[in-house]
């Protein structure tokens, strides 16, 4: 059974897209049938994180407005088989999508995928409502910090409440992801604590993401950073989530100073 | 630098206080406006039956204080009330 999963967080920048790559590329990794779409009408980037920027066709808008097929605009993934990418177009015009375009876009995408991942655009006008509408479940992604944590208040709102589920009355399936998380200024008590986080926006934690460059890196190459380099920490907290997504139980690490300070004198004794 | 190191607090919790403020009131003001406009709505209908009105005659506020919230209803009459007041209305 299909599982359509909405990636938001109100606040721009604090990592949806490199998030759905990551997720997506994890669950796709291993052997999960997966696709990603862009929403982020008129700035899309799923494309370019997941390095397909030049393999762009047609697009999400095309498909929802009947000029192309879905077949003709899903992007299979050079690396991986069963990972493909919805694109979004780049066109200004706001009301290109549809609420009956989406919903049908998604109703097909269900038949033929196991997972539906939809990259919200920032924000909660439109287009984060239309990325959300029809989904099952959502990760929101929070950095640890005021403002992100003020906004995913609000969108965890808006799931709560514009969803396609919320009005059926059913539960809208809520994971925290939790990323660009600091360990040195966590123990120096100048960023907000996973606790903390987690009290005041009580939603259960998918995983935590430590602020890393090979994020940077990955992103630069376009490879999603579970692909590119396994071994790193965040690679390895995205793979821990996806696996928690996938219903298996993964003991969650709190990233942390004396950890790392450990991991490097392991790896020095190991060399 | 060094010193803050050692130095407990820090101002996440700061920033936790400030969160944990700001939400509670954000998350009632979330589901208020819904309310208050159904019951600016049915106060109108209900004085509208009796009473020709002004719609802009009816102020309906409500106000979340840390243990009693108030509702306040402020309706504005126009004089001479003879003349408004439809006997056959209310029927």
């Amino acid at each position: 059974m299909a599982k359509v999963l909405v990636v938001t967080s109100g606040k721009g920048g604090v990592g949806k897209t490199t998030s759905t790559a990551a997720l997506g590329a994890a669950l796709a990794q291993a052997g999960e049938k997966v696709v990603v779409i862009d929403f982020d009408v008129g700035l899309r980037n799923l494309d370019l994180v997941m390095g397909a920027e030049r393999r762009v066709v047609f697009d999400l808008v095309n498909v929802v407005q009947g000029m192309a097929k879905l077949s003709q605009a899903l992007i299979r993934d050079k690396r991986l088989e069963t990972l493909w990418l919805l694109p979004a177009s780049q066109t200004r015009d706001k009301d290109a999508l549809t609420e009956e375009g989406v919903q049908s876009v998604i109703v097909e995408l269900r038949s033929k995928f196991d997972w539906v991942i939809c990259d919200s655009p920032a924000g909660i006008e439109r287009g984060a409502q239309l990325a959300m509408r029809y989904a099952d479940a959502a990760v929101i992604v929070t950095n640890p910090e005021v403002s992100s944590v003020r906004d995913s208040d609000r969108i965890i709102g808006m799931l709560d409440s514009k969803t396609e589920k919320a009005e059926k009355g059913e539960r809208m399936d809520k994971h925290l992801l939790i990323t660009r998380y600091d360990p040195a200024r966590a123990s120096r008590g100048d960023m907000l604590s996973i606790d903390d986080v987690l009290e005041i926006l009580s939603t259960p934690l998918l995983g935590i993401i430590p602020e890393s460059e090979e994020v940077l890196r990955a992103s630069n190459v376009g490879t999603p950073v579970t692909l590119n380099n396994t071994d790193s920490v965040a690679a390895r907290a995205y793979i821990d989530a996806a696996k928690r997504l996938n219903g298996e139980n993964v003991s969650m690490i709190v990233p942390s100073m004396k950890r790392r300070l450990l991991d490097k004198l392991f790896a020095r004794r190991a060399a | 630098m060094k010193f803050s190191f050692f130095k407990r607090g820090g101002s996440a919790p700061v920033a936790r206080e400030r969160l944990q403020i700001l939400l509670a009131h954000e998350r009632i003001e979330r589901t208020q406006p819904d309310l208050v406009a159904k019951l600016r709505k049915e106060i109108l209908a209900v004085i509208g039956k009796h009473v020709k009105l002004d719609p802009d005659m009816v102020q309906v506020k409500m106000e979340h204080g840390s243990t009693v919230s108030t509702l306040e209803i402020e309706i504005e009459l126009p004089n001479g009330l003879q003349g408004v007041i439809m006997p056959g209305a209310a029927a």
